[in-house]
């Protein structure tokens, strides 16, 4: 075993010195003050756990602070990041308002993000349909049905015109959460940019990419996991000299969660993610300075406040020192674990749905005080449907009333020397460390995707936790306790229309476009497939310039890798 | 559903459920959920795995003799996708396989899905046992057409 190997274990083992107190005013306040109160009061006390199954006390005190608490936290800007990754943070600059937003045409996303950017929205965020984040244009025999319900539709870089139509791409940064066919919507962005005489230096944005969360959790997936991961190693080679300013993947742990998994899960997986990523780029020959700064993460902010804060504080650190002690980065920039965050979805309930709108402003409270650097609120709508210009407006009016009248963005990590705070943090990083020595002596992240180890890690936690909500252990307001007749809201509603529009528009591409040029690049692009060595990126541009569509481009891929088949899961 | 009767029923063979996402949807928190309950209630369980065909999830249903396929959705597609896997069983005059639903169905098109035979249509925070009971219920229809016994 050589000494990487030991690690995990060997961090694990000083993190548990960090405390040796015996919590001895906390004791005796116990025996002394709140045991006699609950016997005279006939209190009940029943153990609190949170959804980490971290068990807590009714109280923490200075004695639960770690011994070394001033080098753990650092100051704002200064290594490890635990209280923010800038010396200014909201009082520099707010955070970016982010709102996930496509449906329908690309006409109908193109008007939704044109209302989104007038009513103050500072960041775009493309949301695609489920043939598109599977690699299918809409005419193929799967798509039926599907077209613009769950985004926008794009089969080829005309869609992505019409999306982009009247927008600076030179001044805006553009989030796309796709995953298995990122590089192929890349090489559209990048296109259609060169078309509009934006340098790729300037080009910002973000893709989400992030394939191994997709085994995961989100199972959108179309090869077998070394076939997309080898389209990341290109994005990233390609990207870390071209286009700077490009986040060519978002590491997630937000579908980890909504799948299922405890924040302390969502946690330790994703930050494995980030260091399979960190491991492929060193082994692809890159200096982990030049690409670790442009590595960006992507949380959920569920419903337990304090523990969705003490996680992103976590994941600060965890990142931060890894990258240091593991990696031997030395450059800051390298540390700085930058992350969206968005409110959580299972947590909104289908019955009475404007308590969705609390909710979220629970949970985008919890991400401003994690230090989150965009943020996404769902609207209160979305148990039902996409949601509807109102929804929409009133979640971003959510951000802009903590961010503007709160005064939570007035002190950076406000929370920062709460005893319990810092107790949890800490609770969160060993308990993140645990699997991460796990998954290392599983064989790493790939062998416990293939194993099914986390996605069957996952489907135990979410099981036991609809056991506790079928026993009303644990209560969602309205779906199982002070639950009233429910009475249908009016949702937003994706015609057939989209579906017809989106027909068209392929066939008249189809019969219009340069079909020698179409054959030429993709035959050149399937050459650059076959051989390991090649980076993908440039042949991908070429074709989708020449509106080679997503599926013609993804199939190539279909018959040279094949697909994948997960393992049993329950 | 009186005991004595639905036991005699399901004596010789345990209820037999075929959950299926026929769409293209990989959202499968809620199909490993009820996979697991419906096996706590003692029934057999099988998952037909991501993006099945509605020809697939037929074949598997007729193939493995099922009583009940249980679809669900969560992309909005239930009223084309759902409706295929109804049509399929229609032509090929099957009569002793249920169909329940689930998933983000808004209460508006509850009616349309019931009329194509598919029942249930559970959204989210629907207490698992009313999803079991309803099964229980629609797989004491199938098995009795099974046994020829209306």
């Amino acid at each position: 075993m050589d000494q990487s190997e030991n690690y995990w274990s060997q961090r694990l083992e000083s993190m548990r010195l960090r405390r040796d107190k015996i919590n001895s005013r906390y004791n005796s306040w116990k025996k002394d003050t709140l045991n006699p109160w609950n016997k005279s009061s006939r209190n009940i006390t029943e153990e609190r756990r949170n959804s980490s199954d971290i068990i807590l006390r009714e109280v923490y005190t200075e004695e639960d602070l770690s011994n070394n608490i001033d080098q753990e936290l650092g100051m704002p800007g200064t290594y490890p990041f635990t209280r923010g990754i800038y010396p200014n943070m909201y009082r520099g600059k707010l955070w970016t308002m982010r709102m996930f937003s496509g449906f329908g045409t690309p006409e109908d996303t193109n008007r939704r993000l044109k209302y989104l950017i007038s009513h103050g929205e500072t960041g775009l965020s493309i949301a695609f349909d489920m043939p598109t984040l599977y690699g299918l244009d809409c005419d193929s025999k799967r798509s039926d049905g599907e077209v613009g319900k769950c985004g926008v539709s794009v089969s080829s870089l005309k869609d992505m015109e019409v999306i982009f139509r009247g927008i600076d791409l030179g001044k805006v940064s553009t989030s796309m959460t796709i995953n298995a066919p990122a590089i192929v919507l890349t090489a559209m962005y990048f296109a259609l940019a060169q078309k509009k005489h934006v340098p790729l230096e300037n080009v910002a944005g973000t893709v989400q990419a992030d394939i191994l969360k997709e085994y995961i959790a989100q199972k959108e997936w179309i090869y077998p996991p070394e076939a997309h991961l080898r389209m990341i190693r290109d994005m990233m080679t390609f990207c870390t000299k071209n286009a700077p300013k490009y986040n060519y993947i978002s590491i997630s742990g937000y579908h980890i969660r909504e799948a299922g998994s405890s924040a302390v899960q969502e946690l330790a997986f994703t930050l494995a993610d980030g260091f399979y990523y960190i491991d492929m780029g060193i082994e692809a020959g890159l200096d982990v300075d030049r690409f670790a700064p442009r590595l960006s993460f992507f949380f959920n902010s569920s419903i337990n406040f304090f523990e969705e804060i003490a996680k992103m504080r976590a994941a600060r650190r965890i990142w931060a020192t890894v990258l240091k002690e593991k990696y031997g980065a030395k450059k800051e920039r390298s540390l700085l674990m930058r992350f969206h965050t968005q409110t959580s979805g299972y947590t909104l309930t289908w019955q009475q749905p404007m308590n969705n709108i609390v909710r979220t402003t629970i949970e985008a409270m919890a991400a401003v005080l994690g230090g989150t650097q965009s943020l996404h609120t769902n609207s209160y709508d979305e148990a039902w449907a996409l949601p509807s210009d109102n929804a929409v407006k009133v979640a971003l009016r959510t951000q802009q009333i903590i961010a503007e009248e709160s005064g939570l963005a007035d002190v950076i990590d406000p929370l920062g020397g709460s005893y319990y705070v810092e107790w949890l943090t800490d609770q969160m990083e060993e308990k993140a460390f645990e699997y991460f020595d796990r998954i290392e002596r599983m064989g790493g992240i790939l062998n416990a995707i293939k194993s099914g180890y986390l996605q069957k890690e996952i489907a135990a936690t979410s099981y036991k936790r609809q056991i506790r909500l079928e026993k009303g252990e644990e209560v969602m307001v309205g779906a199982n306790k002070y639950v009233e007749d429910e009475h249908p809201i009016s949702i937003l509603r994706i015609s057939r229309k989209a579906q017809d529009m989106q027909l068209k528009r392929l066939r008249d591409i189809k019969r219009t476009r340069d079909t020698a040029k179409v054959t030429r690049s993709l035959d050149r692009l399937r050459k650059a497939m076959e051989d390991p060595d090649e980076n993908l990126l440039p042949f991908m541009i070429d074709a989708v310039k020449a509106y080679a569509t997503l599926e013609e481009i993804t199939n190539i891929g279909r018959e040279i890798y094949g697909g994948w088949k997960e393992p049993v899961i329950v | 559903m009186v005991a004595g009767k639905s036991q005699s029923l399901f004596k010789d063979r345990p209820i037999k459920v075929l959950l299926a996402k026929p769409g293209i949807d990989g959202h499968d928190r809620g199909m490993f959920v009820l996979a697991k309950s419906f096996r706590d209630a003692g029934m057999d369980v099988l998952y037909a795995g991501l993006l099945p065909t509605p020809e697939e999830v037929v074949d598997t249903a007729v193939n493995e003799d099922v009583d009940v396929i249980a679809l669900s959705l969560m992309n909005g597609a239930h009223l084309t996708v759902f409706k295929k896997v109804a049509d399929l069983m229609k032509k090929r005059g099957i009569t002793d396989i249920a169909i329940v639903g689930g998933g983000t169905i808004p209460d508006q098109d509850r009616p349309k899905l019931a009329r194509m035979g598919i029942t249930g249509n559970y959204g989210p925070g629907t207490p698992i046992s009313t999803i079991v009971e309803h099964v229980k219920r629609r797989a004491e229809e199938a098995r009795k057409r099974k046994l020829g016994l209306n």
